[in-house]
């Protein structure tokens, strides 16, 4: 379980968390919506920790994220990450770019290494790729990468910063059904996104961020067709028209 | 058997000295490179990392690039005379040329690994990596390649440098030149004998490097 309390977080003097309290429970696929520089991405890196937060706390699996006595490098081992610019590792090749943090931070042996990043290539469609390097991959297949890299290290949590945010609209359709097939393996997950359909279609629950608070949260299909906040309301009339 | 060009006092037995020279020049280049690379890798990381560092060391580094190292090599050697140790050419030009070395690949080091996106090192350790490791298999690897051509570039001019030394007396290809033009008057000819040496010793260095590179870009 992931359990966000009270969490601020400031660039500088700008604060752009201004006290977010949710839970995520096993299983559950949360999607966050609202505009950009709501907060919302800000809010995903600071749950694997690559965010220092100024107040509150954030726990997964009852261990605090930004505690000083915290195996960051441990814990970052259960929550999967993948960004909207894709991040594949330009001078490995696919298999390589999945094998790499088995090998190194796992202490796979090599050999093993290779054998799971293969599973994972073929897990998002990518077996036939496997030796290529990313410049020759196209934006949807280096994303599917990504995915299967963080999948690679058998994280509970999956975390997607707006992953289709930065593909070719034909191309975002295939990044979408490795996530479905996610959700259907009950792969726990938190989703920044801009696809409303998809949030409504996929996550169980929505969050609504505005101004660095949730405005609203709740059911994915009611926040969606019927948000009880006029802020919602707004939002998703501007979004969705 | 004794042979010698018309009118020349070129002996055979002079090869042998300009070989010496190159050896020695060839010894400098090794030692300089190494110890400068080794200074320069950690130099670079160090002002890349830390703003006191980019801070405090940034005097020596505009010092050493910015004055010619025939002065810092005549400084050096002097200093080192004041202060009572009695350090041999050899010595005083590999420090000289070392330090030289060292701060022309720290900044060579510092752009490579800011060439490396931060998002990059941020997905390397988000899987988990330490710093350490991060910076180990994703950032080193990337800054290498895109500093390397420049690297070798720094290599050849170091090689060529080494003929500086000469002014303090160490004996190396291009200070043989000048001993032996001053005994045959033979300007031209040792001295395209001397050039194509050079050129001999700084082409292999490019074109395996041009080798190693083809291989870091798998092309």
């Amino acid at each position: 379980m992931i359990e966000i309390r009270n969490v601020r977080k400031s660039f500088g003097n700008h604060e752009v968390i201004k006290g977010v309290s949710l839970e995520v429970k096993k299983g559950e696929v949360l999607c966050l919506i609202g505009a950009s520089g709501s907060g919302k991405s800000t809010m995903l890196q600071c749950i694997n920790g690559l965010e220092p937060i100024q107040a509150g706390e954030i726990l997964v699996d009852g261990i605090s994220v930004h505690a000083k006595s915290t195996d960051l490098n441990l814990l970052r081992q259960k929550l999967g990450i993948v960004f909207q610019q894709y991040n594949a590792f330009p001078h490995l090749n696919a298999l390589e770019n999945v094998a790499l943090a088995p090998r190194i931070v796992r202490k796979m042996r090599p050999k093993d290494a290779l054998e799971i990043a293969r599973e994972h290539l073929d897990y998002v469609g990518l077996s036939a790729q496997a030796e290529q390097y990313p410049t020759s991959l196209s934006g949807g297949q280096q994303q599917r990468l990504a995915i299967a890299r963080a999948l690679a290290m058998k994280p509970d949590y999956m975390l997607f910063d707006e992953v289709t945010s930065a593909l070719d609209p034909e191309l975002v359709g295939e990044v979408l059904d490795t996530i479905r097939k996610l959700r259907t393996n009950g792969m726990t997950m938190i989703m920044v996104t801009h696809d409303i359909a998809f949030a409504r279609e996929s996550a169980d629950r929505v969050a609504f961020f505005d101004g660095g608070v949730i405005c609203e949260i709740g059911d994915a299909r009611q926040v969606i067709t019927a948000p009880n906040k006029e802020r919602t309301q707004q939002f998703l009339q501007r979004v969705l028209h | 058997m004794k042979i010698t060009l018309p009118y020349s006092g070129l002996q055979w037995s002079d090869l042998w000295f300009v070989l010496q020279g190159i050896g020695n020049t060839v010894l400098l280049t090794v030692i300089a490179a190494t110890i400068g690379t080794i200074i320069g890798l950690a130099l670079g990381w160090a002002r890349g990392e830390s703003k006191t560092a980019r801070w405090a060391f940034a005097p020596i580094i505009n010092v050493v690039r910015s004055v010619p190292l025939i002065i810092q090599l005549i400084l050096a050697s002097s200093f080192f005379a004041m202060a009572g140790g009695e350090a041999s050419p050899l010595v005083a030009g590999c420090v000289v040329l070392s330090l030289y070395m060292g701060v022309l690949t720290s900044e060579l080091v510092r752009a490579g690994l800011a060439s490396v996106h931060i998002t990059l090192r941020r997905a390397a350790r988000s899987l988990g990596m330490s710093y350490w490791q991060e910076l180990r298999h994703v950032s080193a690897p990337l800054a290498l390649r895109a500093v390397f051509p420049g690297w070798v570039g720094t290599l050849i001019a170091l090689t060529k440098d080494t003929a500086l030394v000469g002014v303090l007396g160490y004996v190396e290809l291009m200070r043989a030149t000048q001993i032996l033009i001053n005994r045959t008057n033979e300007a031209l000819l040792i001295l395209t004998g001397a050039g194509l040496f050079y050129f001999l010793i700084c082409y292999p260095i490019s074109r395996y490097c041009r080798r190693l590179e083809k291989a870091m870009n798998h092309d």
